[in-house]
């Protein structure tokens, strides 16, 4: 027989832990509602730029930085608005992004790519960023890419344009705004056999790294299906500094054109080299010796000075055009630094911009919310009937009608065919845009070869 | 055979850079014993002489041109350069043109400068210290003065062109009874080679034929008796310090029309003359400048085509992996004195 009896101290006890109980799920329930890696509190959200300070493309990534800040400011109803007014999509009214305050940390990518997922992981862990953006090198957008997918955060790719970003190593929550090596070569191949016409030998230097890789790859498959002979292709490190034991051989080769699939800080110098070496007044299979580089920038030519007179190339975007949203973010850009931003600078800011905006479309900072909200719903680009035209279409942005393809979350826009300019009114006017490829001709569909292989898998809302 | 000749041509220049980086080193380490990892910082710091004189030369006061708008659309402001205000837009323009050579004068007082209060303000602190000490304090010197560089400069190349008489190519091939086109050299990287040869000449000269120059190399054998006969040799080893310190200053300056300065060209060029200096023979002057220029060669023959595709990626190693060799069968160095590094 059992005798119950209860004290005051067994009641406070039994009190306490039924408490506790009671109190239990609660906690849990509240953990729970933190569904996703560092939601924002109520009165602020932070951004990750993760941009090269150091190393080969520390131009890109100084500039890419200045954007990011007239983003935040913009975002944040600062300053002149810049392209909020000309934005097709009207949901962002600068007060921020939900309600709360934009800030930012930044990280040092060094162009290296686990410094570059070293500086975002500190930035997702210690700073609590939601989105991660940046970077210049496509080495380095991969990596980190994969890190962000993992961590389920956000991550919009800066300058890169290696086709691997958005094709092998595509990512559900990365999205890529730049356009890629296979856009390049499509749109330039056309324009270098007008120039130059069929009947060319090429000998490729190629930055030994995703991006040249791929690089190398479209614009060889580009220039030989209009004729072109490809003589040889010689892989460079990232690292290099002196072209010049590379450009040697380049003179006995047959060649008679040299395409330098190289970017930033190793364009500068390898044609900076090739020019010392004498290849532009070269005679060669009775045709003027050409240079080529596929993917340009203003920065690069300012590096190159004189050198890049006459050069071909092709670029994202470039600050003399005349469509509204490219002169409101010039205007914004120029009067608060004092220059005219570049393509890094402006693939930013967009991308800065479009997750912003996808972030309210979607009323939540979410990650899947928000990939759901740049997917789009079943919007497409006129002109190009394909099963695998939909996602995200815009304007507004500088680029004309863009659309941020679902299959891949890769951009579709028109790509600029550039040439060094003869004879430059000011220290920034570098490059002329000789030709504005339209968008279905540089369209591929998801499967095609140099993309192919890869999954976006699903979306990762991490914690 | 074309394709040989134009790699040892390449070498030269690149060699050139090797050898007086590894002079400057191998002095210090003869003369006060310091194993220098700022060396190459000082090369850099030369090549940065080379971007500021250019920099002063172009200095210019604004005009605004109404007749044109700049890229916001207001009227384009003009500069012009004070010297061509001064000196005539012709004259002007070329002094301009001139900035690099004319660094050199700028460069040898500022380069001696610096080297003297490299050593006199701290590098004198460390040398009765282990050399893994020396190591550390020079290695963080040479970040410091890297990270102060990019302060002022920038992190990017900025370009720094030769005179105009100098772009351009010699046709070596036409010379050597081949067909025009084929053995072509840039100007600039002859005159570099050539005023390597007069650097290392002069200061061979000097080591050899003045009394001061004998009495450092006596210092260099003995540095205690040296110090017994009444000689105030430490004097005599801080001027070497500024003396090696203006040549890498030199070497940079030159070097920049060849590559647009950088704030981290020192430490690209540090290493590989580390492992000049280890070949050559530490403390051996001739030796570090007979392992640049072979070293030189060599990575330039490795960069060749058919090198490389019968060993991927040799151009990357070559120069270490002759070190090794080198430190395995012979490890005092090509011209290395008996006993060194060998005990």
């Amino acid at each position: 027989m059992s005798k119950f009896t209860v004290t005051r101290r067994g009641a406070l006890k039994t009190g306490a832990a039924a408490g506790a109980g009671l109190a239990l799920p609660t906690i849990f329930t509240a953990g729970a509602a933190r569904a996703f890696t560092n939601e924002p509190g109520a009165s602020s959200v932070t951004l990750g730029f993760n941009v090269p300070q150091t190393g080969p493309y520390a131009d890109e990534g100084a500039d890419e930085l200045r954007a990011y800040q007239l983003a935040v400011e913009h975002l944040n109803g600062e300053g002149d608005g810049g392209m909020l007014q000309t934005f097709s999509s009207k949901v962002l009214d600068g007060t921020g992004i939900l309600g709360r305050k934009v800030e930012y940390v930044t990280g040092d990518t060094q162009t290296k790519s686990d410094a570059a997922r070293a500086s975002a992981k500190s930035m997702i862990e210690k700073d609590g960023a939601i989105m991660i953006t940046g970077g210049s090198s496509s080495g380095v957008a991969v990596a980190v890419q994969g890190l962000c997918q993992e961590a389920g955060v956000i991550f919009m790719a800066g300058l890169t344009h290696s086709n691997d970003t958005t094709g092998k190593d595509k990512k559900a929550n990365g999205f890529r705004h730049f356009f890629d090596a296979y856009m390049s070569g499509a749109a330039l191949a056309p324009v270098l056999a007008k120039m130059y016409g069929n009947d060319r030998k090429a000998y490729h230097l190629t930055a030994d790294y995703t991006w040249g890789w791929t690089q190398q790859e479209s614009i060889q498959a580009a220039t030989e299906a209009l004729g072109w002979e490809t003589v040889n292709n010689v892989l460079t490190p990232l690292a290099a500094t002196d072209f010049s034991s590379y450009i040697a051989p380049v003179l006995n080769s047959g060649a008679d054109v040299l395409i330098l699939n190289h970017y930033g800080g190793n364009m500068v110098n390898s044609l900076t080299n090739a020019v010392q070496f004498g290849l532009r007044d070269k005679q060669v299979n009775g045709k003027n010796f050409e240079i080529v580089v596929p993917l340009y920038s203003r920065l690069m030519a300012k590096g190159a000075g004189e050198n890049v007179k006459g050069i071909f190339g092709s670029t994202n975007w470039h600050w003399s055009l005349q469509d509204e949203g490219s002169q409101a973010f010039v205007k914004s850009f120029g009067t608060k630094y004092g220059f005219p931003p570049s393509q890094a600078a402006h693939t930013c800011y967009v991308q800065t911009l479009l997750y912003a905006d996808a972030v309210t479309r979607a009323n939540s900072f979410e990650p899947c919310a928000v990939v759901e909200a740049l997917e789009g719903g079943d919007s497409s680009l006129p002109g190009i009937d394909s099963p695998s035209n939909k996602g995200y279409l815009f304007d507004g942005l500088g680029n004309g009608p863009t659309l941020y393809r679902a299959a891949d979350h890769q951009c579709f826009k028109d790509v600029l065919v550039v040439k060094g300019k003869d004879n430059p009114t000011s220290e920034f006017d570098l490059l002329e845009v000789v030709e504005v490829t339209p968008v279905d001709q540089v369209w591929y569909e998801p499967d095609h070869p140099m993309f192919a292989g890869g999954d976006l898998g699903q979306c990762n809302n991490g914690a | 055979m074309d394709a040989i000749i134009l790699q040892i041509l390449n070498g030269l220049d690149k060699g050139s850079a090797y050898a007086l980086i590894a002079l400057g080193l191998t002095l210090i380490f003869g003369t006060l014993g310091v194993v220098n990892f700022a060396h190459g910082a000082l090369f850099m710091l030369g090549a940065f002489c080379a971007v500021t004189l250019n920099r002063l030369l172009t200095l210019s006061f604004e005009t605004i041109d109404e007749t044109k708008t700049d890229f916001l659309g207001n009227p384009m402001k003009v500069k012009t350069p004070y010297v061509e205000a001064w000196f005539g837009p012709e004259t002007g323009a070329a002094i301009i043109d001139w900035a690099v050579p004319l660094s050199i004068l700028f460069a040898i007082p500022i380069m001696i400068a610096i080297g003297f209060a490299m050593e006199r303000g701290l590098i004198k602190h460390f040398y009765k210290r282990p050399h893994a000490d020396q190591i550390l304090v020079t290695f963080g010197l040479a970040i410091v003065l890297q990270e102060l560089i990019k302060l002022f400069f920038g992190a990017n190349p900025i370009p720094t062109p030769a005179p105009d008489i100098f772009r351009g190519s010699f046709d070596f091939g036409v010379l050597l009874g081949f067909d025009p086109n084929v053995i072509i050299y840039p100007y600039w990287r002859m005159v570099y080679f050539l005023f390597a040869m007069v650097i290392i000449g002069g200061v061979f000269a000097f080591l050899q034929f003045t009394t001061f120059g004998m009495v450092v190399r006596a210092g260099m054998a003995d540095r205690e008796t040296v110090g017994l006969l009444g000689i105030d040799i430490d004097k005599r080893f801080t001027f070497m310090f500024g003396l090696a310190a203006a040549v890498a200053g030199l070497a940079g300056v030159m070097y920049a029309p060849i590559n647009s300065p950088n704030y981290h060209m020192g430490m690209d060029f540090l290493v590989l003359s580390f492992v000049v200096v280890v070949v050559g023979g530490m403390g051996s002057l001739p030796g570090a400048v007979l392992a640049g220029f072979l070293l030189g060669i060599l990575e330039s023959f490795a960069s060749m085509t058919w090198v490389k595709d019968i060993v991927p990626g040799i151009d990357q190693i070559i120069i270490y992996l002759v070190a090794i060799i080198i430190l395995l069968t012979r490890p005092r160095g090509l011209m290395g004195r008996k006993g060194v590094m060998e005990d």
